[in-house]
């Protein structure tokens, strides 16, 4: 899958190849240190944050938490 | 009453036939697949993990096919979609909650997924979904919303079968073998505990046959 900056795509790549490896071999094996990928990660957020910028997508907006918050939609109360 | 807002809710039930760690993998690997010709981009943008939980929010860009009457309110071609999600590997959860990046006055998608493994069947994942769409246009809030319903719906179908298509790519054997698998699982457990056993015994026979003995006699 594509970055959605043209520049991103190679990091993008390496970033997810090292990611899936240590979601499946070390996260759901109950490893949770997340450092491995983290220099990866790093530069290739830094691309994407870049890329972000030049076509006006609001990053703040992006990254605001709603889900787990008072934010989150609830169902629709079910008449009792 | 008459309202300008007008909302939509939709929940649907989806059974994986994977269980809730391949559809956690798979997750992270759906796009592309052949559903997904829509999809163009996906970047993770935030990521960390908390009191052992993995926190994520991708960003995603998709085409943008509108009806001819709606055109006057969306310009752009292209939309953009926020996905946070928490992976809870102890429990087996994993919650998506999905949301479109502007124009959220005009139409606004909300979708949140659980996923958790299955009581009733295991070695299954029970996928529940939520949908809430929205539109706060001005008489036409009821014409968006019915027609943000219908796409949802078919585009449900659409993403089930894409995702189902990129967990069999991942797990050939898994929707033949199901049952072989597991067995072979918990032979290889049962193995690893023997040998751990016999090792343990081998290592601590003397202080354990000492601490048994007095309870045996």
């Amino acid at each position: 899958m594509n970055s959605i900056g043209e520049a991103c795509n190679d990091l993008k790549r390496d970033y997810d190849a090292c990611f899936n490896t240590w979601f499946s071999e070390y996260f759901l094996k109950g490893h949770t240190n997340d450092s491995m990928c983290a220099p990866l990660f790093k530069v290739y957020q830094e691309c994407v944050k870049r890329a972000m910028k030049d076509q006006q997508i609001d990053f703040h907006e992006v990254e605001k938490n709603l889900l787990g918050t008072e934010q989150e939609r609830k169902p629709p109360q079910k008449p009792s | 009453m008459k309202n300008q807002r007008k909302n939509e809710f939709y929940e649907h039930t989806t059974i994986f036939n994977y269980t809730w760690d391949q559809v956690a993998q798979g997750f992270w690997k759906r796009y592309p697949n052949p559903n997904s010709k829509h999809v163009l981009s996906e970047d993770t943008v935030c990521r960390n993990v908390r009191s052992g939980r993995l926190f994520s929010t991708r960003l995603l860009s998709k085409t943008n096919p509108i009806p001819k009457w709606a055109e006057r309110f969306i310009t752009s071609k292209h939309v953009h979609i926020i996905e946070e999600s928490i992976v809870d590997p102890v429990n087996k959860v994993l919650i998506t909650y999905t949301r479109n990046l502007g124009y959220t006055k005009v139409m606004s998608v909300t979708e949140k997924v659980v996923y958790r493994q299955s009581d009733e069947q295991p070695g299954k994942t029970v996928a529940v979904r939520s949908a809430w769409i929205d539109s706060q246009i001005r008489g036409f809030s009821r014409a968006i919303c019915a027609f943000g319903y219908e796409r949802f719906k078919k585009n449900c179908n659409k993403m089930v079968g894409g995702f189902n298509y990129v967990l069999a790519n991942m797990f050939p054997l898994q929707s033949t073998v199901t049952t072989t698998h597991a067995t072979i699982t918990a032979t290889s457990k049962l193995k690893d505990a023997a040998i751990n056993a016999s090792a343990l015994a081998k290592s601590k026979a003397v202080p354990i046959y000492a601490s048994l003995h007095p309870n045996q006699s």
